[in-house]
């Protein structure tokens, strides 16, 4: 154990094969080896934000908005417009640009769509008198230095100027630090 | 409701990839060994059989839909009915409990639950992007969507919380691979140190490559059948009972849990949690109610004592030792401890470290996820014919070998969980002889 293998990585790109072999008795086609190809998969959807879409429109706009329930004040760090504690229709509000790590982890790895992002921090952010958290990436602290005593550390809400219409236009870095 | 048993099960070997079948035939192998193992020819089980319950987690690895029903007709079972089960890492759980169902309400006598997955189709961190999907896709998934670094961010909350050390994670992947070294259904079997887990590579701060299961081919089967089937086919002298199901849900969004009171179990005090937020993302409030549900039905008012062992779903170090809690083998905030004391080790093997409790109630002898494998849709199922055959006493005659035959169980839990704790399944196994 722990002694890693030594080994080339393994690749997706290949030959482009139109025939194999073939036995003349075909009793031997039990033990052929199975065929394995390459089958590409791509596809755009037309995916709508639904009543979600003003947290996106807020983000493009520098703003980070959550809900509060009309009914009951539940108020959500992750915006929903209806109330999973009551029922009630929630209404839009602007949260603090300014906010504490309530919990992080850093990715080594990741889905194959962030590995190029790899090492990148995840933090959920909390705010005094806000019920519930948000999901967000941390920057400019080193990964390294990755300690328990990040929790509860002050971090300040900034924004991409060129938005992308993801919850990653909105992103956080300590607000200890000087940010220019 | 109608007592159900469970009579027969079979599980094919999990492996990295299977290239060698299609997932029908996976399947097939799992079915066969169950019928075989009560002596059942395909064709009179075709007579017996009143429906089927399939489990599988993703279409995007299979990229085929109404896969089940491929399964069924492979297997020879049409036109018998069937419907498909999917609740992410709960499939199989949940799919144990349908057909528990099924046969509780009287409709089926006999009932086939077959669950698979083949993860091998895409690389491992494609598959971790179809896993991730299972994270809301508009505030979570495009954030950096990855399971390991879900699960990271809720172990550091723990250990923030109660101080939970990655020396106390890592000795459950010390058990857990240990126990699968006698497991020849095991895709990792070795004995490793609370180093080796330490040193293996970091995929989320602060879980490395040992912290975490692995993704797998496999396909599981479990058999189960009322009373009256019982009597009439005479199938089994060795059946197990199924004495309690439960079963609970939390929002997809981690963000989104609440941070209240602690819903306790028969034996805990509200004073025992005094200033304790919950769940939080430190423990998971739907394996909590789960167990509350399962064991008001088995009658547990102790699990620690009325349970023999459990079977529970460990796709994380880290997760085990949140489960010991809300499964109320400890108090919660207590989890890392009840590891470090040896408990729930099994007890007579040399897990290479001395512990004070060792063996109060063996959890994964299995070998778990982590050390087992992990293919989604065939977990749950596996761990019920583990459970299945630790209470029949059965382990040597499955595994060849009797070192994890928990000596005279009488009764188990198996656990299933999805997404951060979103699905949560318990059910109780019970000797039925
Ligand atoms: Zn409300």
């Amino acid at each position: 154990m722990a002694e890693k293998k030594i080994k080339l990585p393994e690749t997706e790109e290949g030959a482009v094969i139109f025939n194999v072999p073939f036995p003349e008795d075909l009793s031997q086609l039990k033990k052929m080896a199975p065929i394995i190809i390459k089958h590409h998969y791509e596809i755009d959807y037309i995916h709508s934000y639904g009543q979600d879409s003003p947290f996106f429109a807020g983000l493009a706009n520098g703003k980070l908005l959550g809900t509060k329930c009309s009914k009951c004040g539940y108020t959500y760090g992750t915006p929903r417009l209806d109330c999973m504690e009551c029922g009630g229709e929630c209404d839009w509000i602007e949260l603090p640009k300014e906010g504490y790590i309530h919990t992080f982890t850093i990715c080594y790895y990741g889905s194959e769509e962030f590995l190029k992002e790899t090492p990148f921090i995840l933090i959920l952010v909390e705010w005094p008198g806000v019920d519930t958290l948000f999901l967000s990436r941390l920057v400019g602290v080193d990964p390294k230095e990755a300690s328990l005593d990040w929790v509860g550390m002050k971090v300040r809400a900034q924004f991409k100027r060129l938005s992308k219409f993801k919850p990653t236009d909105v992103y956080f870095v300590p607000a200890g630090k000087k940010n220019k | 409701m109608l007592p159900v048993y469970m009579i027969s099960g079979g599980v094919s070997k999990f492996t990295k990839a299977r290239p060698d079948v299609t997932f029908q035939r996976m399947v097939k192998e799992a079915y066969d060994y169950a019928l075989k193992d009560i002596g059942l020819e395909p064709g009179r089980a075709f007579e017996i059989v009143d429906g089927t319950i399939a489990s599988y987690f993703s279409d995007h690895f299979t990229r085929q839909l109404k896969a089940g029903s491929m399964v069924q007709d492979y297997l020879g079972l049409c036109p018998r009915p069937s419907k498909r089960i999917e609740g992410g890492g709960a499939t199989g759980g949940l799919a144990f409990q349908s057909g528990w169902e099924a046969v509780a309400s009287g409709r089926y006598d006999v009932c086939v639950v077959y669950g698979f997955e083949t993860m091998s189709h895409v690389n491992t961190w494609k598959g971790n992007e179809f896993i991730a999907l299972a994270s809301d896709t508009n505030f979570d998934y495009p954030v950096g969507g990855f399971y390991s670094g879900y699960y990271a961010m809720m172990v550091v909350r723990h250990m923030k919380e109660f101080k939970t050390s990655v020396e106390q994670m890592a000795l459950v992947s010390v058990k857990n691979h240990c126990n699968a070294f006698h497991n020849p259904y095991a895709q990792k079997r070795m004995k490793i140190k609370i180093e080796d887990v330490r040193n293996s590579e970091m995929v989320a701060w602060p879980l490395t490559m040992l912290d975490i299961c692995t993704m797998s081919d496999g396909a599981a089967v479990a058999i189960l059948a009322s009373e009256k089937a019982l009597e009439k086919y005479k199938l089994t002298d060795k059946p197990v009972k199924i004495t309690g199901v439960g079963g609970g849900l939390d929002a997809m969004r981690m963000a989104d849990r609440p941070h209240r009171d602690v819903i306790l179990l028969p034996h805990e005090k509200a004073e025992d949690y005094k200033g304790l937020k919950y769940p939080g993302v430190h423990s998971f409030r739907a394996g909590r109610v789960a167990s509350k549900e399962a064991y008001r039905m088995a009658g547990i008012t102790n699990p620690l004592g009325d349970l023999d062992f459990i079977e529970l779903h460990d796709a994380y170090t880290s997760s085990e030792i949140q489960t010991y809690e809300d499964m109320g083998l400890c108090r919660y905030g207590e989890g890392g401890r009840f590891v470090e004391a040896g408990k729930p080790f099994m007890p007579g093997i040399d897990y290479g470290y001395k512990f004070p409790e060792q063996g109060k109630i063996p959890v994964n002898p299995s070998g778990g996820l982590i050390a087992c494998g992990h293919p989604v849709g065939a977990t749950g199922i596996m761990q019920a014919v583990f459970a299945f055959w630790q209470l029949q006493g059965t382990i040597g005659k499955h595994f060849g070998n009797d070192f994890l035959q928990i000596k005279n169980a009488r009764r188990g839990a198996i656990h299933s969980h999805a997404g951060t704790g979103t699905y949560v399944v318990v059910s109780i196994l019970e000797r039925g002889f």
